[in-house]
């Protein structure tokens, strides 16, 4: 199967290398296998395969992770604009949104 | 520890018995309600109630699966646990599948902890393991509830079809059960809810066309939207087609990243394929402005596929629309002046 990946540089994701202590956590609960652990710290092995989904950080007790998250879905972004609200999802799918 | 500070009434009775017991099989009643939910119909009120659920004949070493109340999901998990013996603690997701729920944050850290006090949960079973769904952990942070609980989070795979094999490994997850993937089926799956939800922009875009069409030399007539109407509704169809089935379904064949580049590219295509059988219907400057709302049209309702989809981060879909919706709104105005002007010179 051909892989997807979403457009280039555009995500948010972060990681300060200092707080890492290794556990693998963010591996762990990455849909996007966009993690890799090398020398007991983890490394961003491919940042633009983010969908900014936040569990990593959310999950990272040692809070070295942090993303902005949020729904890439159009027409939620189109409804949060035209309500004046945030972005908002329908939730139409069995994934997400 | 609430259960140390709350009497539990129903602790004189025996575990097992105060627990709803369900079965693994789905009846035909379940599976026309999965129809129904897939097609968007009454999708909202498909949940079946919060709480602890019992498969097979659990004990109080039996593994704890954690889902969310939205019955799709409850019913796909209960069917993975068939011959399991096993506890199944459903959150109140208020019926949204588990992915969307932890995204919203009902499925979340605090709506767990409120289950495992409120089912008893820790007097249920002797061991301090739940086991989640990965996709729950956009929602769940496993060391604040083990802070608050004692209970440890184990993340298991991503869909409920791999359950089997993860614990016949040892509770462990291979690295394809961790990944989201986006396969035909799941993207054909997702195209009825993409059509129930966009039908309203259809009948928009075709009602203009319609009143469009009544334009003529010599005024208005019905004439002429009488003539016109078959061609017009077809084209409106297809090229909506091309954006909510054909797009998502060719997806990682079409070239460009953007969603809404690939929409443009199938509609574009669509329009020159309908051209040269010359089966757009109209005259010249008819059949250019067609193209031009063939690539608008397509291209908005691909660029709406981003929410379906299941790799697309918001700073990608803002970057995308940046650039798509002006491009889009010039294409549809394009189309419709010269659609206007065709019918002028007819
Ligand atoms: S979860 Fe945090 S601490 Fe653990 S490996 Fe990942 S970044 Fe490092
Ligand atoms: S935000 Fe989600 S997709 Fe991105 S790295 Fe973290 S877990 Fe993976």
């Amino acid at each position: 199967m051909r892989k997807f990946v979403y457009l280039k540089n555009v995500v948010t994701l972060q990681l300060d290398k200092d707080k890492c202590n290794g556990c693998g956590m963010c591996i762990k609960v990455c849909p996007h296998a966009v993690f890799e652990i090398s020398n007991k710290k983890v490394e961003i092995l491919q940042k633009d395969a983010c969908m900014e989904c936040g569990a990593c950080a959310l999950n990272c007790a040692s809070e070295a992770l942090t993303v902005k998250t949020g729904v890439g879905c159009a027409a939620g972004i189109i409804e949060g604009m035209l309500k004046g609200t945030e972005p908002t999802c329908s939730c139409s799918s069995a994934g997400c949104c | 520890m609430p259960s140390q500070s709350i009497i539990n009434p129903l602790r004189l009775m025996p575990f097992a018995a105060r627990v709803p017991k369900v079965t693994s099989e789905l009846n035909w009643k379940d599976k026309l309600g999965a129809v129904k939910a897939r097609l968007a119909i009454n999708r909202h009120a498909y949940m079946v109630n919060a709480g602890l659920y019992a498969i097979g004949n659990p004990n109080k070493s039996s593994d704890v699966f954690v889902t969310s109340n939205y019955k799709l999901t409850f019913d796909i998990l209960r069917k993975n646990l068939a011959d399991f013996n096993a506890w199944m603690l459903v959150l109140d997701t208020k019926g949204v599948n588990v992915w969307c729920a932890a995204g919203k944050g009902t499925f979340g850290t605090d709506e767990l902890v409120k289950r495992i006090n409120k089912t008893f949960l820790t007097d249920i079973v002797s061991h301090r393991k739940l086991i989640l769904p990965q996709l729950g952990a956009v929602g769940v942070a496993a060391h604040k509830v083990k802070e608050q609980t004692g209970f440890s989070v184990s993340y298991g795979p991503v869909r409920a079809e791999d359950i089997r094999a993860y614990v016949a490994r040892g509770y462990k997850v291979t690295p394809t059960m961790r990944k989201v993937a986006f396969p035909l089926l799941e993207r054909l799956k997702l195209v009825p809810v993409e059509i129930v939800l966009s039908y309203k922009y259809f009948f928009a875009g075709l009602l203009i066309l319609m009143g469009l069409s009544g334009i003529h030399p010599d005024g208005y007539s019905i004439v002429s939207i009488a003539e016109k109407w078959v061609s017009v509704t077809l084209n409106t169809l297809v090229t909506f087609l091309a954006g909510t089935f054909f797009s998502p379904l060719l997806l990682p064949y079409i070239p460009f990243r953007s969603f809404s580049a690939k929409g443009l590219v199938v509609g574009l295509c669509s329009a020159v394929i309908l051209l040269m059988f010359n089966a757009l219907g109209g005259n010249f400057v008819e059949n250019i402005a067609w193209v031009f709302l063939f690539g608008a049209i397509s291209s908005f309702f691909a660029m709406n596929f981003t929410g379906a989809s299941t790799y697309t981060s918001l700073s990608g879909v803002l970057k995308e629309m940046k650039i798509a919706i002006p491009i889009q709104i010039t294409l549809a105005i394009v189309g419709l002046v010269l659609f206007t002007v065709a019918q002028l010179i007819n």
